[in-house]
């Protein structure tokens, strides 16, 4: 065979691999190569939306990291949120699905009691939520207030307001519980029968037996539950907006992340910037500060995976 | 080979941001349309609720009687946001006439182009503003010159009282000066355990209407100097409103207690208001509550009255805050002569506003509406009219980024009114600081 003839060939073949690939190429390129390059340039940019962008240096960087008085919080409450509310819902999701899996009867009933909050559109969720702990009129205090408990501001105190979207984030716990249950029913019976005739305990079975089973399982929820707690938008506006009196009425203005800024979230900040003040580059530098910190704590979990599976092993 | 692919590159991620660029929306310079010609335009506002929808159709439909020839198609519950992003993104479907609430986001909708500048339009019809329009109207309509706007009806801010708690209470008149309505908010007190039978006045900046920008009115006050830098440290009036608001705060129980009340409240803008049902005996509002509460069936007589003023400013009892719709032109239409149609007879056409003004329960925008025999009214109305009218009523001023000073402003009130800051002047430096290096930013 001469070498054009191979040339050739290897050039059929790779056009032939990338008219496979080029589905897969168009959607990357226009749907996160043109909006991540265009998002690095504008946060170097003036950018209102309206006239031409116009270079403006490392403005809009030290303007949202040194003037930009919401910033801080916001990052803050996220990674507050990312922590916490991650944690709970895996622990709460696993903990759930694995009651269901062993409960003998009206496992159906229990499964769908689960899982429909979860269907539940996270306005109305939240409005339930803040009338439900609504300090002076909600069912909860009430309760709490009658067996002479502390009666906490859940939404209307910045110390509760965290916890309470915590309580919320787990109420609506549905999916992660349907995902558990699949992949405990998958755990081969005859290890748990091995590890029985060895004299497990429970905790022992659950820690050498379940755990490794599900452990990529657990990743996956941890991983795609970090991204959707960055991206925690609805449920933090509406219930702040709600908790400090403004419910509609356009031109109100309200205090954003009430109270006391504490449900102020990284992308609340992108929206108000971009879309409220007009102000597209610093806008595009927080969301520049979101994607950098997905992708840090995903490579991050995606080293531990290496030594969760592992040591599982 | 390298450096090629790295210059290939390099082109290639210029001409992504270069076309970034052009796929956004873009002001058309200039109108070319035939206003005479048969056209459809379309009308973006705010108003929701269905009286009020009712009212903007009425209004549209006498302006196609007049116009034959222009089709306006409506679409109602569109708030700044919604705005925003249509004016962007232009489009044959885009609004043509566009209409909003925030007066404090003019100087944003002018400087940014985000508003048609109107004056072309405005010398091509000849029209005197200054003979058409309150002047404080016509302030809250342009920005640093730009009129890129015009007011459709205002909203006039006083007090709601309960007469028949006044009367129970033996008080016989509305507060006049800030003392006085301490006062008579104690007065109309009456505690219940750890919280109230019924509060003589909210006056936390989360009680609704009481936010810093319509107690301002009561004194005196610039919110920028002539060198268009914050003023809020150096003009005595913010320290004066910020230590009123706090002593009256502490004076009614105290914020932690304030605010637990404050948790019972219904919705502003349902039956349920706490001034509808009787947990409040005084309420700064806009002059919509008074249809508000007629429709809520309160069981007790309204009263209203203007705002109280600074002690040592009562000459200038009767002026309030103003603020109201604003309507413009989108820069993205193609059919601005035919939208500047619709803008002129619903701003200026004295028939179309006091119709419209009768409609909506607004305040009238023009001069000669403001004085037209077919004005329908409750005789309580007169109160905002006069107040429209104070020659010392007042609005916020405005910003190259609309209500950001406000919110930075109002922002500090939250954390002064709880005690969270303890010295004024320097939060009102860092305050006034914190606006400078947002305008800096947004220039």
């Amino acid at each position: 065979m001469t070498t054009h003839t191979l040339r050739s060939k290897r050039r059929r073949s790779a056009l032939r691999n990338a008219a496979f690939m080029s589905p897969w190429l168009i959607g990357f390129s226009f749907f996160f190569a043109y909006p991540m390059v265009s998002t690095v340039y504008f946060s170097f940019t003036s950018y209102d939306g309206f006239g031409a962008p116009a270079f403006n240096g490392p403005a809009n960087w030290t303007y949202v990291f040194r003037d930009y008085p919401m910033f801080w919080p916001s990052l803050w409450n996220t990674l507050w949120l990312v922590l916490v509310v991650v944690t709970c819902r895996v622990v709460f999701g696993l903990g759930i699905g694995l009651l269901i899996t062993k409960i003998k009867t009206g496992t159906g009933v229990f499964r769908t009691l689960f899982y429909l909050p979860y269907l539940a559109p996270p306005v109305a969720a939240t409005l339930a939520f803040v009338f439900l702990l609504n300090p002076g009129t909600g069912p909860v205090n009430a309760i709490l207030g009658d067996f002479g408990l502390p009666t906490p501001g859940w939404f209307n105190d910045a110390s509760w307001s965290k916890p309470a979207l915590t309580m919320l984030a787990v109420w609506g716990i549905g999916d992660l519980m349907v995902i558990f249950m699949a992949s405990l029913l998958d755990v081969p019976a005859e290890q748990y029968e091995a590890a029985e005739l060895d004299g497990a305990s429970a905790w022992q079975k659950f820690r050498f037996v379940t755990l490794p089973n599900i452990s990529p399982i657990v990743l996956f929820a941890v991983v795609t539950g970090v991204i959707q707690a960055m991206q925690y938008y609805t449920q933090p506006l509406v219930a702040g907006k709600v908790a400090s009196g403004v419910i509609g009425g356009s031109g109100q203005s309200f205090e954003p992340g009430y109270p006391d800024k504490s449900t102020l979230t990284l992308p609340q900040l992108v929206y108000n910037l971009g879309f409220q003040r007009f102000d597209y580059g610093a806008a595009c530098v927080v969301a520049l500060v979101l994607f950098a910190l997905a992708m840090a704590f995903t490579a991050l979990l995606m080293r531990g995976r290496n030594n969760l599976i592992s040591a599982s092993d | 080979m390298r450096t090629s692919r790295l210059t290939t590159t390099a082109v290639a991620v210029a001409a992504i941001s270069v076309l970034a660029t052009a796929c956004t929306g873009q002001s058309e310079a200039g109108a070319s349309d035939d206003p005479d010609a048969k056209t459809t335009i379309n009308f973006w506002h705010g108003w929701s609720a269905p009286a009020e929808v009712k009212a903007v159709q009425d209004n549209i439909d006498r302006f196609e009687k007049a116009h034959p020839n222009i089709t306006v198609k409506v679409s109602g519950n569109i708030n700044d946001d919604k705005l925003n992003q249509a004016l962007r993104a232009g489009g044959s479907d885009g609004p043509d006439v566009v209409s909003s609430f925030t007066t404090a986001n003019v100087g944003k909708f002018c400087s940014s182009g985000a508003f048609t500048d109107l004056k072309p339009f405005i010398e091509k019809s000849k029209l005197d503003l200054e003979k058409t329009f309150p002047k404080v109207l016509l302030d809250y309509t342009q920005f640093e010159g730009k009129r890129c706007a015009l007011p459709l009806l205002t909203d006039a801010y006083g007090l709601y009282y309960n007469k028949d708690a006044f009367e129970k209470a033996g008080i016989t008149a509305p507060p006049k000066t800030m003392s006085e309505l301490t006062e008579v908010a104690e007065k109309l007190t009456v505690e219940k355990g750890d919280t109230y039978q019924q509060l003589g006045f909210m006056p936390n900046f989360h009680g609704y209407e009481t936010v810093v920008s319509h107690y301002m009115p009561s004194w005196d006050h610039a919110y920028f100097d002539e060198n268009g830098k914050s003023n809020i440290a150096e003009d005595p009036a913010f320290a004066k409103m910020f230590t009123y608001q706090k002593k009256l705060v502490d004076s009614l129980g105290g914020y932690d207690r304030l605010e637990k009340f404050r948790g019972t409240f219904g919705d502003e803008w349902g039956a349920k208001h706490p001034f509808h049902t009787g947990q409040v005996a005084m309420q700064l509002d806009g002059e919509w509550r008074l249809g508000m509460a007629e429709d809520a069936g309160v069981d007790f007589e309204v009263g209203v009255a203007p705002m109280p003023v600074a002690d040592d400013e009562a000459d200038s009892y009767g002026k309030g805050y103003l603020s109201g719709t604003i309507v413009g032109i989108a820069p993205a239409s193609k059919k601005q002569n035919a939208a500047w149609e619709l803008v002129k007879f619903m701003t200026t056409d004295t028939e179309a506003v006091v119709n419209f003004s009768n409609g909506i329960r607004n305040v009238p925008s023009t001069l000669e509406a403001l004085k037209s025999p077919d004005l329908k009214f409750d005789p309580r109305f007169q109160t905002f009219l006069d107040i429209a009218q104070h020659p010392k009523s007042s609005t916020s001023d405005g910003a190259v980024n609309g209500a950001t000073y406000q919110l930075t402003l109002q922002d500090f009130g939250y954390q002064y009114e709880k005690g969270a800051v303890k010295d004024l002047q320097a939060g009102l430096e860092k305050t006034a600081k914190q606006i400078d290096t947002d305008i800096a930013k947004a220039k």
